[in-house]
């Protein structure tokens, strides 16, 4: 209780706000997006290594794991991140890494993304009933021990693609989302124009998709973040035990086959240190887009 | 006309629904064209309740809501339910909550359009469109295209109810739609209400300002924890009170022209000499009953227990 | 002389620019004064009641003074206005019985508080229960959580708080707009016996209700777009108002205890000025039916009568 004190309301009640509140919210959004340092730099970290996934792989005629020079060559003009004890080209891996590493959070990250979403916005929505199955549902996938069955799952299955690994991790992920979602969605439908909406004859999966998420727009895109973050982890963690694709490259398998053949023992570092930082690197880019992103949609957090 | 008979709302509160929670309790009264009904009543009283399940936006528990003789809680599936907001609309205490911050404000056109008005030619809905715009006496050329934050709240409750006319409603459900607005503005909306009440419009209009309903409305109805306590003519029912409730909201509710002591002594004058509380009276300690007694020509009371103060 | 504010203006920062909300009010409130302060949203009347207390973030003192019995109060600086707060001026803050903290019983919440500003709590224990009685409520309250209390109860207890160590002035910011009806009137008129009572000086009770500072104000002052448009005995405001915006203001709001049936009551056209980038001279001007060219000069605020001032160059 502040009796002696008013409230430090960032938006100080009906008087003069009118007023002080400037533009349209998007484009205020985006006048603090672009002044947002934490947003930029994370973008830019993310965005090159997005390029360099996307296009490095076309120039090489090699694939990840032909072996094209002497082995254990340190890093070098021609082998920008040195080779392997096979004599693999570790850029080369690398390319390719980063390439399925974004494809596993993409596929990963929007699977979960979709089912949370789903889930979250109908449980929220309807409530009753049919919100405690889907709560029922959630929370079961929830205490699931997730690597443990992933674990299991991976194991038997012979071939193990890229795409199979995301399903795995998408289908496991989103319980987290759903409930975050479920409660944004809950406040909301409460509001009037949602009333307004059900008056207006709209049914529900329409009012759901015109007037519940775009409210949430800048939620569930970092919902998506997030998921995608976690799908990269848990993907490496899976690679790096050696459940990754039997075909392919990706940044854990590089790390997992790294310490299989002893990298570690034989001081090859430019063999495991390229791929853990671009895992770090990417997952770190991206929490820190997302505290950067919960700054220009809250106007609590913003700066002034 | 709509008609709202015995009905109750429960809720089925705590875990796996083992406590009830009433509402509304057999709430009994009517809303016919052309006529304006202020339903008063402070917070939690049940009065948005009671517009809220006219407008179908929530359940009856118990009873029925009929419109020109159609029992609502019948109207299954998204056509019936389409045909009757057609007739049908609310608009909503804030304005600003009522619009979709996201959209431009004229969405709510839009939406009807979509909804209802699929086939019509543009230049037709356009027409239409600024027709209930002149009707609400909004400027289209100040209106559309705006967003929600560039618009007064007069002017957006009024954007609402040019969203309604475009309906060719018979009945509006109006909660609270002034109470949010400022002194200088608000008596327009009112008598906006007013202007289409005289083209034949039954206008069931929530508030919890006596001053508005005494103001406005043909009709009052009180309601108290649920109950209706007391419904007539309005002249009658705010110069001639009979419950204690409502005689305790008269004298609370600020005037200019008297202060509060003066109102207080002339209600309590016009109680002592009041012979007719005798017929209404209940032996204390008697829960009220739901059925209200009519006290004078189509002026209801709900018997109380003689000598009873209404509790805050 | 209670307490001077002379030409005070408090303008808000926004990213397009600072947002004229207060612009040079000045008046003068009497020892045991109670004035209601009324207007619409975007008046600055509430602007007017926080900037005696505290300026917020985004809130910038531009100029003018302020003075309680004979002091300077120096609203501008933070952490000197830290004597005046609470102890000379305290504040019943709009949204304060949803402010307390859900988690602490109300002793523990008021201790806690007073200690906090450097108040050992067991010398005013003893007044605070008395209070406390004095508004009809148990001092059992103390031992209860805020969501065991009514709304009306948690008003009260916050009353009795910010008044504990006697303050010269005290702001009421719409302390009654989130009650019922019912409610209202008990915490209206208890204001005015904390007043007889001297627990506090004087008193501004910000509003935007006019019938009810009618009912337990000495005098009304009307504000529009951040400046002064009327101050006067209460009686006076209702029965004689002099400025235009007064006059139509009170003819637009509807009461009980009258039956309209036809007749009609007509509102204010228009709405009022963006603060922004105030027009130049009466701000009421575009509403005014009475403007004329000496308008676009900024009539002053002016003693009419005794004890009645209004701006408005019609009000001869």
């Amino acid at each position: 209780m502040t009796a002696a004190q008013p409230l430090p309301d960032p938006l100080a009640g009906p008087e003069g706000t009118a007023a002080a509140l400037p533009e349209a919210p998007r484009r205020e959004a985006l006048y603090f997006a672009l002044r947002n340092k934490k947003l930029l730099i994370g973008s830019a970290i993310v965005g090159s290594l997005l390029l360099l996934g996307i296009l490095a792989p076309f120039f090489f005629q090699n694939g990840p794991n032909e072996r094209i020079a002497p082995p254990g060559l340190e890093p070098s003009a021609q082998y920008w991140f040195g080779t392997t004890q096979f004599g693999q080209d570790i850029f080369v891996q690398f390319a390719h890494g980063v390439r399925s590493t974004f494809l596993v959070g993409v596929l990963g990250g929007g699977i979960g993304a979709v089912i949370g979403m789903t889930v979250g916005f109908v449980a929220g929505y309807k409530g009753g009933w049919i919100d405690e199955i889907l709560n029922m549902i959630t929370n079961v996938v929830l205490v699931l021990p997730t690597l443990a069955v992933l674990l299991i799952i991976a194991a038997y299955l012979e071939s193990r693609g890229i795409v199979m690994q995301s399903l795995f991790i998408g289908l496991t992920t989103w319980p987290w989302a759903a409930r975050a979602i479920r409660s944004q969605a809950l406040s909301l439908s409460s509001r009037d124009y949602v009333d307004l909406a059900r008056l207006s004859g709209f049914r529900t999966h329409k009012i759901i998709l015109r007037d519940i998420a775009p409210n949430m727009s800048s939620y569930l895109f970092m919902t998506f973040i997030l998921l995608f973050g976690g799908s990269v982890l848990a993907a490496a963690g899976l690679d790096f035990v050696g459940l990754g694709p039997t075909d392919g490259m990706s940044l854990g398998l590089m790390m997992h086959q790294a310490v299989k053949w002893g990298a570690l023992q034989l001081g090859v570092w430019w063999w495991f240190v390229p791929p853990g930082l671009g895992i770090t690197a990417i997952v770190g880019s991206l929490y820190i887009m997302n505290v950067g992103l919960d700054e220009v949609f809250n106007p609590k957090l913003r700066e002034m | 006309m709509l008609r709202f008979d015995r009905v109750s709302k429960v809720y089925n509160v705590g875990s796996f629904g083992s406590d009830r929670l009433t509402a509304v309790r057999e709430a009994d009264f009517e809303v016919r064209r052309g006529e304006v009904v202020a339903l008063i009543g402070e917070s939690g009283s049940g009065k948005s309740t009671l517009g809220k399940m006219a407008l179908r936006i929530a359940s009856v528990s118990q009873g029925t809501i009929t419109c020109d003789g159609t029992d609502i809680s019948t109207l299954r599936g998204n056509r019936r339910l389409k045909d009757y907001y057609r007739r049908v609309q609310g608009v909503f205490q804030d304005p600003f909550s009522s619009y979709n911050p996201v959209f431009k404000a004229d969405r709510v056109f839009a939406m009807v359009r979509g909804e209802y008005y699929r086939d019509v030619p543009d230049a037709q809905w356009r027409a239409k469109v600024h027709a209930a715009l002149e009707t609400v006496r909004l400027d289209p050329q100040q209106i559309l295209g705006k967003y929600p934050h560039q618009l007064s709240g007069g002017q957006l409750q009024r954007l609402l109810i040019a969203r309604a006319l475009l309906l060719d409603i018979d009945y509006l459900v109006a909660d609270e739609i002034i109470s949010m607005l400022d002194a200088s503005t608000r008596i327009d909306v009112l008598n906006l209400l007013g202007d289409l009440k005289a083209r034949g419009l039954g206008i069931l209009f929530i508030t919890h300002d006596l001053a508005l309903g005494n103001y406005i409305s043909d009709e009052t109805v009180i309601v108290h924890k649920g109950s209706i306590v007391e419904r007539g003519r309005t002249e009658k029912v705010f110069g001639d009170p009979l419950h204690p409730y409502t005689k305790k909201l008269l004298s609370s509710v600020p005037q200019f022209h008297k202060k509060w002591e003066e109102v207080e002594a002339e209600l309590k004058a016009r109680e002592a000499a009041d012979t007719r509380i005798r017929d209404y009276h209940l032996p204390v300690g008697q829960e009220p009953p739901a059925q209200l007694f009519e006290a004078d020509e189509g002026h209801f009371v709900q018997p109380f227990p003689h000598g009873a103060r209404a509790s805050a | 002389m209670s307490l001077k504010v002379s030409d005070l203006r408090v303008y808000y920062r926004t990213l397009r620019g600072d947002v004229h909300a207060l612009d040079g009010p000045t008046f003068t409130l009497a020892d045991g004064e109670i004035m209601g302060l009324a207007g619409e949203s975007g008046s600055g009347k509430s602007t007017l009641s926080k900037s005696l207390i505290r300026l917020d973030g985004r809130m910038r003192y531009v100029g003018g003074s302020v003075e309680l019995d004979g002091t300077e109060v120096p609203i501008w600086d933070d952490a000197a206005m830290n004597r005046f707060r609470f102890k000379e001026i305290s504040i019943i803050p709009q949204y304060s019985m949803s402010a307390m903290n859900p988690t602490r019983k109300i002793g523990v919440m008021i201790a806690e508080l007073l200690e906090s500003r450097g108040v050992r709590f067991k010398t005013v224990r003893e007044e605070l229960h008395r209070r406390l009685e004095l508004v009809g409520l148990d001092t059992e309250v103390l031992k209860r959580y805020p969501i065991e209390l009514s709304g009306g109860m948690k008003q009260r207890v916050v009353m009795v708080l910010s008044t504990i160590l006697d303050p010269s002035l005290l702001i009421a910011d719409e302390v009654t707009s989130a009650l019922d009806v019912s409610t209202q009137r008990a915490v209206a008129e208890m204001l005015v016996e904390f007043r007889d009572r001297r627990f506090v000086k004087s008193m501004v009770v910000v509003t935007h209700d006019i019938s009810l500072v009618y009912q337990i104000a000495d005098s009304i002052m009307v504000m529009y777009a951040g400046r002064l448009a009327e101050k006067a005995p209460a009686r006076t405001i209702i029965e004689a108002p002099r400025h235009p915006y007064t006059r139509m203001l009170i003819s637009a709001l509807p009461e009980v205890g009258v039956t309209y049936a036809e007749q009609r009551l007509t509102g204010i056209p228009g709405s009022p000025p963006g603060l922004l980038d105030p027009p130049k001279g009466c701000r009421f001007r575009a509403r005014c039916p009475l403007a004329s060219d000496e308008c676009a000069t900024e009539p002053p605020f002016v003693e009419v009568t005794p004890d009645h001032h209004v701006a408005c160059w019609k009000a001869e």
